[in-house]
């Protein structure tokens, strides 16, 4: 299972990895951060459908977003190169 | 090879002591009368191993500078009235940053496209800092091609030392007459010259920021009061000529070609025996007011004469306020004086003194 | 079983919080480049030129010794650099107001002179630090604080494209323009970017990206409706592409 790690304080709420998301596990949270965003969210039932393909990360302007990717054949490992 | 002097123009001095002092990146744009500057440089910068770009715009010549002086190299643009003009923006900003360019004016006459002569309508916007916010640079006023050269080589120490533009201003009479000039022993380039501040890459260091932008709370005030405390320091650069002051009963204060003309009459004069003398500031930027309050003090009289409508005369009356005034005479931009011209004016101040 | 870490933000980028607006693209382009710049080793060679805009605190977050220049001048500037320096690396990054309105000499005359330096254009169709006023790439009919009736050809003029305008000139080595609205087309300005750099330190000539990017403030849209725009209005007026490389050239 692969997984990603939100900063919460560096989330500012634009909401572009839940768009993002080829698996639409990335949802608007109801969470405020100390700047008053409302962060981004990975439910703890839906990581572990989380490739780690990191297009949220890469995406995300804040650079808010850590990925772990399981490492599992590596044929799958090649289909997840971003 | 230094013991050689060489015959040229104000102009070609500029260039000749811009490379002596090792200058080593020059950019500039076409505009009478300097012409003669970035095309000699053209070839001569690029022999000496450094860098020549015929800029598209004085503009863009002066963030060039900006851009080279970021590096801790020494480098010049040149231009004339308008074209400093349009460089203004910049000038604020290498103050703003502390960048050590130097900038040239041949000062032609004005306003607007003027004429393609002398005239020292130029001395606010040198002297005053002729772009925005509260920034000085040293203003050094050559009279001769050998002062052309000289002072031109100075600059860049100068520049250094204090971190700020210096400007050169000259006038077209000056760039375009032939002397004979005694270059200096060219200077080695300093490597370590800069070396606190200037731009090289990071390197192992922590990343160096040369900006002018100061937003928190206090930071701009904390900048200025150090331009100001820098400002303050540059008094100890004041030069000036002093010709037969000691005795005189009139001051005639001019400075550049001005100066040297005005120095002329005063000669015919005191064969005359009238007791004139001529005081010339060689840095406007600082401007040489302890020594014209001490002469005020003396109890002589001053005609400032310009080839202008009167704008080194205020720094002269503002230099001796309380103790004496500056009577003025202009020479209009456009015209071309010689010394029998000044004379009038001089026996006529004197007649008050 | 084991994890690997795929993802984390390059050492070139500071680890601080930007004063970039939620979903503005500054930030996605910041990171580019610093990941460009640990790519070909350059960082500690790197001489930023940053410019007037939004992204004139750049400097706070791509980690090189950089210099400020004013609004529009950051290519003269960088040519004064370069020319001082050559053989540091040298970019200068622009936007829109600062590259294609008050600085248009500039940027074209350093890309005609081929100087090595490396252009990063971030379009975004309006002055953003200002408050949303006009740029020089405002769309037809496109509202903003100058011209809030939308921009008019009549009175306006059309907006200009900056990357065939660069690509049209002998001394530029290569001029694209690229988007980082989806994966797909983040990974070719990733590219991009990296070939505009690469033509410097190859020696090729100047690099030009022009970037299309949001700016949800100034567009009175949601960061995802505003990343929407770039597909429905932006790319098709401003088409996606190489426009120049003169490694394809025979």
């Amino acid at each position: 299972m692969s997984r990603i790690v939100i900063d919460e304080q560096r989330c500012k709420g634009c909401l572009l990895c839940v768009e993002a998301c080829p698996k639409t596990i990335i949802v608007a949270s109801s969470r405020f951060n100390a700047k008053g965003y409302k962060v981004a969210e990975v439910p703890e039932a839906d990581m572990e459908k989380c490739t780690g393909c990191a297009t949220c990360a890469k995406l995300c302007p804040d650079v808010a977003i850590k990925v772990w990717r399981t490492v599992k054949s590596k044929a799958k490992e090649n289909a997840n190169v971003g | 090879m230094s013991a050689k002097r060489i015959f040229i123009k104000g102009n070609e001095a500029i260039a000749y002591g811009a490379l002596a002092a090792g200058c080593r990146c020059y950019f500039g744009y076409p505009i009478t009368p300097q012409n003669d500057i970035p095309e000699m440089l053209s070839t001569a910068m690029p022999d000496a191993g450094g860098a020549f770009v015929q800029a598209e715009s004085e503009v863009a010549a002066a963030n060039m500078l900006l851009g080279a002086t970021s590096c801790g190299i020494r480098a010049m643009t040149t231009s004339s009235s308008p074209g400093v003009s349009l460089m203004q923006e910049a000038i604020s900003y290498m103050a703003g940053s502390e960048l050590p360019g130097v900038i040239v004016n041949m000062n032609r006459g004005g306003p607007g496209l003027g004429d393609i002569g002398p005239s020292q309508g130029d001395y606010f916007q040198s002297v005053k800092g002729g772009g925005h916010g509260d920034y000085r640079t040293m203003v050094l006023a050559p009279a001769t091609c050998q002062e052309c050269y000289d002072l031109t080589f100075e600059a860049f120490a100068l520049a250094f030392k204090y971190r700020n533009p210096v400007l050169l201003l000259g006038d077209a009479i000056v760039g375009q007459m032939k002397e004979p000039v005694m270059p200096r022993e060219a200077i080695p380039i300093d490597p370590t010259e800069g070396g606190d501040w200037k731009l090289t890459g990071r390197g192992e260091r922590a990343p160096r920021l040369l900006k002018s932008l100061f937003l928190e709370d206090g930071a701009l005030a904390g900048q200025n009061q150090h331009l100001k405390n820098k400002y303050e320091a540059m008094r100890a650069e004041v030069r000036y000529e002093a010709f037969e002051t000691a005795d005189a009963a009139l001051i005639v204060v001019a400075y550049g070609s001005i100066g040297r003309i005005a120095k002329s009459a005063v000669r015919t004069l005191r064969a005359k025996g009238l007791k004139v003398g001529l005081f010339r500031p060689i840095t406007l930027f600082p401007f040489p007011e302890a020594e014209l309050r001490a002469l005020a003090g003396e109890g002589k009289q001053f005609l400032t004469i310009e080839h202008n409508l009167g704008q080194m005369v205020e720094d002269v009356r503002l230099a001796v306020r309380g103790l004496a005034d500056s009577e003025f005479f202009g020479f209009f931009p456009g015209n071309l004086p010689t010394p029998e011209e000044f004379e009038a004016p001089i026996r006529s101040a004197l007649k008050g003194a | 079983m084991s994890e690997e870490l795929v993802f984390e933000r390059p050492a070139a980028l500071a680890d601080v919080a930007t004063h970039y607006c939620p979903g503005c693209q500054h930030g996605v382009i910041h990171r580019l480049v610093a990941e460009c710049l640990e790519e070909f080793g350059v960082v500690e060679k790197t001489i930023a030129v940053s410019s007037i805009g939004c992204s004139v605190f750049l400097y706070n977050y791509v980690l090189v010794d950089t210099v400020e220049a004013p609004h529009g001048r950051a290519p003269a500037v960088a040519t004064g650099v370069k020319r001082a320096r050559p053989e540091a690396f040298v970019f200068a990054y622009q936007g829109d107001g600062d590259l294609a309105s008050i600085g248009l000499a500039e940027i074209m005359h350093a890309a005609n002179r081929g100087e090595h330096i490396s252009v990063v254009f971030v379009n975004n169709t309006v002055y953003g630090m200002t408050g949303g006023q006009m740029a020089p790439t405002t769309m037809i009919g496109q509202k903003t604080t100058t011209c809030p009736r939308g921009r008019c050809q009549e009175r306006e003029g059309g907006p200009m494209r900056m990357a065939e305008i660069i690509a049209g000139l002998d001394g530029v080595a290569y001029s694209a323009r690229v988007a980082v609205n989806t994966i797909k087309n983040l990974a070719q300005a990733k590219r991009a970017v990296h070939r505009a750099f690469e033509t410097q330190v190859s020696g090729e000539g100047f690099g030009f990206v022009e970037l299309l990017a949001t700016c949800p403030t100034n567009w009175k849209l949601s960061p995802t409706k505003a990343n929407e725009r770039i597909a429905k209005e932006m790319i098709p007026g401003f088409p996606l592409g190489v426009f120049k490389d003169v490694a394809k050239e025979d």
